[in-house]
Formats: C-alpha cells, structure tokens, sequence
C-alpha cells in the first residue's frame, strides 16, 4: 500500500533541506537568520511528524505509510520506507528532540552557528531515515552518513579533547558497520539479489552462517548501543561533544543500534539469537553491573551520565535476548522499547541539565558545584525530577521500562531479574549522590553563589522534557499501545527456526 | 551495422582528429605565443569537446556492435567509448584545475598542450587496443609524454628527480611487458588479442610458456596500475612532479590502464583467468595494506593520495578478480563493471581532491603539506566543504560515491566467494579512513596559520563546485553511471 502522501520522506527530507538552507545562511554574521530558520526547520520536522502518529494504526504489525521506488536498479536496492509500531516511536522521539536541540543551543553556540544547526537538522533527518528504512541498503547509507555530521559536531564545538573523541567515535562506530555491510552483501546474495530487510526475515540460514552473521551485526550495533566492551568511545565523545551534541549522541545515536538489534538480528537470526542469548545475557548484565560501579566513583557530571547512558541501554539489550519457549518474552521487549524512549527524554534532559550549569560556570566538575539549589531553586527543581527519572522511581518514564524488564526477567529466570533489580540501586545511587552534591549542601564557592535561575529560552525545553518524562511515567498507555501489535509479531515471527 | 557500410577506419575518427588537432595546436601556438595563448587553450578544449562528440557519434552509429578496423588491431567497442569520455572529462578537468597555477610557473606553454594532447592520444590507443603491439605502441606514447610533463618544470630538481625515476622504472616495466608478450607470441603465433583468446582456450599453446609469459605481462601491468610491489615509484613521482602534473598523472592514466587491464587480461588471458586471478589477489592485499598503513605517516598530501592511490587500486583489482568464478562467466559482467564504476568513480574524486590542493597553492606556493589545511573551514566553508566530499568519497562513506564503488566490488567479491577477502578489505578501508578523516580534522578541527584569501579563477570555482556537487549527486542517483558501466562490460564482452 502506498501512502496518499509522504509523511515519511518529508520526516526525512525536510530537516534535511532546511538544514542546507541553514549551511546556505553562511557566516556569523547571519546567525540571526540561521538560528530562527534552524527552529522553523526543527519544528517543521517535527510537525510533518505527527501525522505518522495521528494516522498510525495500532491493530496492525503491517508496515505503514510504505513509500516505494526504485532506486539502485542494479543492485535492485529500491527506496522502500515504512514503518511499524517499533520505528514510529523513534521517528517520532528524534524529531522531539531535535527541536530542544536547537532551543538548548541557542545563544551558547556562538562560532559558526549555521554549520552546527545544520549539521542537527541533517542528523535530525538521516536518523529519520534509518528508522524509517526497509531496505538494507538505505538503512546502511543513512546509518553511516550520520558519521559525517556527529564527527563534524564533535569535532568542531566539543572541548579541550575534542580531535581524540572525534576520530575514536568515527574510527569504532565505521568498523562495526563495514563488517555489517560484508553480513548484508551475503543476505543480499542469499536472497537472490534483493536488498528488502523484510525478505531478509525469511531466508534460510543455516546456524554456523546466522552466528558468523550474528557477529558482524553485532560489531555494528554493539559498538553504537554500546555494550561493554565496546563502551569506551562513548564517554569520551560525550564528554567532549557540545551539550547539544550529548543530548543527540545519548537520546536518539545510541538508539540506532538497539533499533538494529530489534530490527535486523532477532528477525533475521532468530536462531543464533537463541543460541547466543547467554553471551547477549551476561554482557547486558555487565553493562548493567560494572557500568554501575563505574558511574559512581565520576568525579565529571557528563562522564557519570554518559556511564548510566551505558547501564541503561544494558536494559534494553537484556530486554531483547531473553528467550521463553523458543521465542522472545513481550513484556521485555516491551519494557525495553518503553526504556529506550524513556532513556531519551532522560539522558537528553540530564544533558542539557549539566549544560544549563556548565554554561555558566564552564565546568562540569562534580566538586566545583555544591548548593546550586540556593541560588537557582526552580533549576533544582527540573533536575531532581530528571534524576529521579533516571534512577527509576516509580511515576516518572523511567520506571516503566525497567520494571517490565525485571518482570520479564523474574519470569525468565529469577536470579538474573534479581541481579537486574539490584543494578536498579546502584543507578539511584550514582544519581542521587551526584544530585546531592552538585545541588544540595552549602553554597560550595563563590562562582555558585552569583549564578542566575534559568532563563525563559531553557524552561522551555525543561518543562517540555518534564512533561514528557511526567506523561511517559504515569501513563505509558499511548506508547505501548503503539508497539504492542509490532511485538506481538515480532515474536511470533523469532519463534519460527530458520533451520 | 557491418563493415561495408562504414567508412574505413571509422571507430579510429576521435584518435585521428585528436592527432591532426594535436599537430594544429602545436603549430599555431608558435604564432600565437604567449599573448594571444589563450586561443591555443581555447583550441585544446574544443578539440576534447569534438573528440567527445566524434566518440558519442561513433557509439550512437555502432549502436552497441563492436566495430574493428586497420585489420582488427584497433577495436571500438562500449566499453573503449564510455572510457575514452571519462578520459577526456579527467583531461579537461585538468586543464582548468592547473590553469593558474601553471601560468604563475610559466608552464603555460605551447609543449604542454601538445604532450597532453598526445598523452591523452597514447590512452585512447591503449584503451582500443586489439593487438599486443598497438597496445605497447599506446602506453609508450603516453608514458614518454607523462615523463617529459614531469620534467617541465626543469630548474626543480625535485621533478627532474621524479621525471628520471618514473622513465628509468617505467622503462623497465615497459620491457617486462614486451618480454611477457613475446612469449605470448612465441606460444601462439599472433599478436591479435581475439585470436590469443581464441587460440589459448583452444588449448594447444604450450601452458608453461603461456603462464612464464602471464607473470610477465602482470608485472608490467601492476607498474603500470602502480599496485604493491610494483608501486615504488607512485609517492616519489606524485610527491616530485609539479602540482599541475600530478593531477594529470593521478587521474586519466588510471582509466587507460584499467583499459589496459581488460584489454590484455579479459580480451586476451581470459582462459588464463585462474592463474592471472591468483596472482591479482596477492596483488591487491598487499597493494591494501601498503597502500593504507603507509599513507598514515604522510604529512605531504600528495604523498598520502599517492598511497591511496595505490591502495584504491588494489580495491579496483579486487574486482577485476572476481569475475570468473569456477570456470563460469555468470557474474562477470558485474565484477568487470564494479573495477569499471571504481575507477570512474576515483578518477572523479581525486581529480576534485588534486584540484583542492592546485586551489590552494599561489605563486611560489605548493600547498601540497597536510598543515597547509589547516583552518580550510574558517578560510573558505565552501571549499572545505567540498574537500570534505572528496575525503569521504575517497573513504567510501555513504552518501558519496565512494560508497557505491566499494559497494559494487564488495558485492562481486563475496558473490565470487572470497568472503575473507572482503573482510581484509574492508579492515583496511578503515585504517584507510583515518588518514582522510584527518585531512577533514585540518580542516575543520583547527585554526588556520594562514589566512591569506583564496580567490580562484572563476572557470576553476565552477569547475570545482561541479565536481564536488557531482560526488554528492552521484551518491545520491548512483544508478544511471552504475548502469552505463555495466551496459559497456556487457555489450562489449557479450555477456548478457
């Protein structure tokens, strides 16, 4: 079914455009054009968007608003866009996001301010397009175009260590997705000449190719989500990126790869996902674990979010593998899609929290701070909902996700969801602590004591950001009820052997 | 369309106008001279525009037959027309990226349209080639220009150096390709390349002879290609040669010796394919791994494209590789045309790249160090982002080009089975795209030394502009070059 119109590609495309219109603005001296126009841009992706939602059927696994046409006709790779329940919500997440980017960065990025807010709309609209791929092939493109502007953002308007994290992000995200495009070239031999993810969900395979397989998507979407012990760019490229660079990298980047795990691994290789769930297991629960640990002895506010980033995602990839009668148990994989969105409002909250504070004061040391709810009490406020979020206390998004987890661990083995469930301490641990010390306390210095309350540009994306992490907490009926039908497929689909 | 038809020696008409046109330019630039130099110019880009069109008439006419002439030595065929286009775009491409540059050196002169002309004139005689001899007869008319172009610049001690470097290892490279084909001729009696084909699949030459001829010819060809561990010459000649001769040498000689490569390997060996097959593997690993782990000590970025350059082409090899799998021809079309789009495609690219670099470079100026991009994005945002097309293009990221030719060999590569192979390489694609990410990290990342103005002539800002937005735009619609190239491999070789 074709759609009437195409809300996809304008989801794609339009952020795009604008972010070339943006680049088109040129130097400083037009920032006061580029800035608005990046807004409208923004928020024109992100209206184009709601459509998706408004005319999205929640009875169907089918994919919806297919967009199809033929594109490389020599390699049969067509431009097929479409999407489930699973991709709608990220579509949706990414362009929400990309508008409080653009908010948050307003009047703190000063050099070269078209290139950034152009290089954000463009990301903005390739994101788009890996989620909203069925072919292989154009999810491969927009998958690795969106090296070029994150190194780009990185690079350019990170901090002191910027050029290091830059070439570590671009280095290990590329090598992950080169030995995921040799995996795809073989599925596409496999398959006959086509490159349809959905005609790569029934080829047969035996096991040995679907493990061979298995790993070199897993090098690409392991290296993005990331799992230990592919972690280490992560830290790094948050530390050094711009807040808004941070608040992309943690809300909508990471999310690619778990989306490849949902999307590629488990349908394609439903078998050597059986097989190696164990291994999937134990490294999510490292994550979930030892990331823990770590988080809580950063002295670097971004650093201990960028660490939690990783144990939450831990959720999510613990969600994905645990197996029940030869199939995968909805209600993880549900509270993992539910923590994945969550995650995003959190971590892009907490991000642009630290950069709230690190605009004024240009640090982001935990022991520079302390008594900050003094002097800005309605900031403090903001920031203890989030952490709250973040260490998953029951009425905020947070919560959802990781208790359906745990449920679906519980059910699947009792010991793993106890391990799972004690991760949760730690996370309102590393949270808390970090809270108490940078707000509560007294005034630490004198730096602290002459800081200004927020200003009205960043309630806005504050309160945009409570709303949803508030709404997600205390009524997560629209999401779920949005990918319920796709899972529901989606394990059905994992139960059957390709053997 | 048969022969009767057509005038004698009509798929020759593009070689015979550029000759006539050649001799032209080289006289009326005598009486011209240098005030009134920009009429020669003028004719050299109208002789390039009216050879394109004589190759577009001669493929319209032929209509997708192949058409011999001068008794089967010389052949047009697709495949010899959609090169011979490429040639000439990368040739006139070069003319307007060194305009300036040469002027400023005094280089602008009568010698340099003519051995351009007659270089490109040899590339268009191998890229017909149909007999061993014509075929030798062609490299040797480009090499011997390439070598005097080197050295135009004669109070430079550094192109004399590269000129007499390339003419000694060319030389030598030229002799073992002689020897490899007399021993093709001692075997089978011809010099016709469809008669080898014909008489090796027969069977009856003698297989040792053949295969010590085969080694040969292989040798020569990889000097040519320049791959490991033929490729000693390629960073000293590209590092000494002027800028402007660079460029020329980086970008349409590769064409003709991809031409070359098919002619002598697919026209005329392919019955030796499995021997020659083996020997290209060795080839293209090392060529990668040379070519990419060498390429990130550089600090000269013609020195490091002269690393890529043989690491790209060793990516290219991997292709021509692939094509006959199990004695089978199934998949050829789809290798042969992947080497072919490569190629093209890194033509363009570095063509694009070298041009950055000739935009940069001022009187008594080579912008030729890595440093020398520094701060590109504060100095020019346009031009850095164009260079930022042309590293990524070159690093194979999608949405250049770049990534639709390593797509296309790695897609023949696995289909051939050579599924490690493909791993190797793509390995070293990564190691390959840290040297061009630190060219983006120059130029975007850091402060600029030099903040002197870039104001390039307006012919080389369009030009340029054009190329960049060309690898873009053929990243994003891959399919009509895509397309082009394999309609060429398979009317050419009847695989269908």
């Amino acid at each position: 079914m074709q759609a009437a119109t195409p809300w996809l590609s304008l989801a794609i495309w339009v952020p795009i455009l604008l972010g070339l219109a943006v680049m088109a603005t040129g130097g400083d001296r037009n920032a006061h054009i580029a800035r608005p126009l990046a807004l409208a841009g923004a928020i024109a992706g992100f209206l184009v968007t709601l459509p998706l939602y408004a005319g999205f059927d929640v009875g169907t696994a089918n994919m919806q608003f297919v967009e199809y046409s033929p594109w490389i006709e020599r390699f049969n790779i067509n431009y097929h866009l479409g999407v489930d329940g699973v991709s709608l919500i990220f579509v949706l997440l990414n362009s929400f996001v990309t508008v409080l980017v653009v908010v948050a960065g307003w009047d703190v990025i000063t050099s070269r301010v078209s290139q950034y807010y152009s290089a954000f709309l463009i990301m903005s609209g390739l994101m788009n397009g890996v989620f909203a791929s069925l072919d292989a092939a154009l999810f491969y493109v927009f998958f690795e175009a969106n090296l070029i502007p994150m190194y780009l953002v990185i690079g350019v308007w990170g901090g002191p260590n910027r050029v290091y994290a830059a070439v570590k992000f671009f280095l290990y995200t590329l090598l992950g997705s080169l030995l995921f495009l040799v995996a795809l070239i073989y599925l596409y031999n496999k398959s006959g000449g086509s490159f349809e993810i959905l005609d790569f969900w029934t080829v047969p395979l035996t096991l040995d190719v679907q493990k061979l397989l298995f790993f070199a998507f897993f090098a690409a979407f392991s290296v993005k989500v990331p799992m230990w012990p592919v972690h280490t760019w992560l830290p790094d490229a948050h530390v050094e990126a711009p807040t808004g660079g941070s608040a992309v990298l943690a809300a909508i980047m990471l999310k690619l790869g778990a989306y490849g795990f949902i999307r590629l691994s488990l349908p394609i290789l439903p078998d050597a996902c059986m097989a190696l769930s164990g291994f999937m297991i134990t490294l999510s629960l490292i994550a979930v674990v030892y990331i823990g640990l770590v988080a809580l002895v950063q002295a670097d506010m971004k650093k201990l979010i960028a660490y939690s980033s990783i144990a939450h995602m831990g959720f999510v990839t613990l969600g994905f593998f645990m197996f029940k009668d030869g199939t995968l148990i909805p209600i993880a994989v549900e509270g993992a899609l539910v923590q994945m969105i969550s995650h995003g409002f959190v971590s892009a909250a907490l991000f642009l929290c630290v950069g709230v504070m690190y605009d004024r004061m240009h640090s982001r040391q935990i022991a520079d701070y302390g008594g900050v709810v003094n002097t800005m009490p309605v900031f403090a406020a903001f920031m203890m909902l989030f952490a709250m979020a973040n260490a998953g206390l029951p009425g905020t998004s947070g919560f959802v996700g990781e208790f359906m987890v745990i449920l679906g661990a519980v059910k699947f083995n009792f010991w793993i969801g106890f391990v799972a469930a004690t991760a949760l301490i730690f996370g309102a641990a590393y949270t808390l602590w970090m809270y108490k010390r940078v707000i509560f306390g007294d005034v630490g210095n004198r730096r602290v004591a002459e800081l200004a309350d927020v200003s009205r540009r960043e309630l806005v994306f504050l309160v945009l950001l409570a709303v949803a992490v508030l709404g997600m907490g205390v009524y997560p009926k629209p999401f779920t009820d949005v990918m319920q039908a796709s899972i529901d497929e989606l394990a059905r689909h994992v139960a059957i052997s390709k053997l | 369309m048969t022969e009767n038809t057509l005038p004698l020696m009509f798929p020759a008409y593009a070689e015979i106008f550029l000759l006539v046109m050649a001799l032209v330019v080289l006289m009326a630039d005598l009486f011209l001279g240098a005030r009134r130099r920009w009429i020669t110019y003028a004719l050299v880009q109208a002789t390039l525009v009216g050879c394109a069109a004589l190759t577009i008439i001669i493929a319209r006419t032929l209509g997708g037959v192949t058409g011999y002439t001068f008794g089967n030595m010389f052949v047009g065929d697709v495949l010899a027309s959609v090169l011979k286009l490429a040639a000439y775009i990368s040739v006139s491409a070069c003319l307007v990226y060194s305009r300036r540059y040469l002027e400023e050196r005094g280089l602008w002169t009568g010698e340099y349209f003519a051995l351009t002309l007659f270089a490109l004139l040899g590339m268009m005689v191998m890229i017909s080639a149909n007999h061993l001899l014509v075929l030798y007869l062609g490299l040797e008319l480009m090499s011997l220009c390439l070598y005097a172009l080197i050295a135009m610049n004669r109070d430079s001690s550094a192109s004399t150096e590269a000129a007499m470097k390339y003419f000694v290892l060319g030389a030598m490279a030229s002799g073992l390709l002689l020897y490899g084909m007399s021993m093709l001729y001692g075997s089978t009696g011809t010099l016709d390349l469809s008669e080898l084909a014909g008489l090796i699949s027969r069977g009856t030459a003698p297989t040792v002879v053949l295969v010590f001829g085969l080694v040969f010819v292989v040798a020569g060809l990889a000097f040519k290609i320049g791959v490991v561990p033929f490729h000693m010459w390629i960073p000293d000649v590209y590092h000494g040669a002027p800028n402007a001769m660079t460029i020329f040498i980086g970008s349409a000689p590769k064409i003709s010796a991809f031409a070359m490569a098919m002619r002598l390997l697919v026209d005329g060996l392919l019955s030796l394919a499995i021997d020659w097959q083996q020997m290209l593997i060795i080839l293209a690993v090392l060529s990668l791994a040379l070519g990419n782990l060498a390429a990130i000590a550089q600090t000269n970025i013609k020195r490091m494209l002269a690393y890529s350059t043989i690491a790209h082409m060793g990516f290219m090899l991997l292709a021509l590789l692939s094509g006959v799998i199990n004695r089978n021809l199934l998949s050829a079309g789809a290798a042969y045309s992947a080497a072919m789009f490569y190629v093209v495609v890194y033509v363009l690219t570095v063509l694009g790249a070298f041009g950055v670099v000739l935009l940069l470079s001022r009187a008594g100026f080579e912008a030729d160090n890595l440093s020398d991009f520094k701060g590109l994005n504060q100095r020019s945002p346009w031009y850095a982002l164009l260079m930022l097309m042309f590293m990524f293009s070159l690093a194979g990221i999608p949405p250049t080009v770049g990534f639709y030719a390593k797509l296309a060999v790695l897609q023949a590569v696995i289909t051939a089975g050579h599924i490690w192979l493909a791993v190797v390489a793509v390995i070293f694609s990564l190691i390959g795209a840290f040297y061009y990410l630190r060219v983006v990290k120059l130029m975007y990342f850091d402060m600029p030394d030099d903040a002197s103005p870039i104001e390039p002539a307006v012919d080389m800002q369009v030009l340029l502009s054009a190329n960049g937005v060309a690898i873009l735009a053929l990243g994003i619609i891959p399919q009509p070059l895509m397309a082009l190239c394999l309609y060429a491999v398979e009317q050419s070789y009847g695989l269908r």
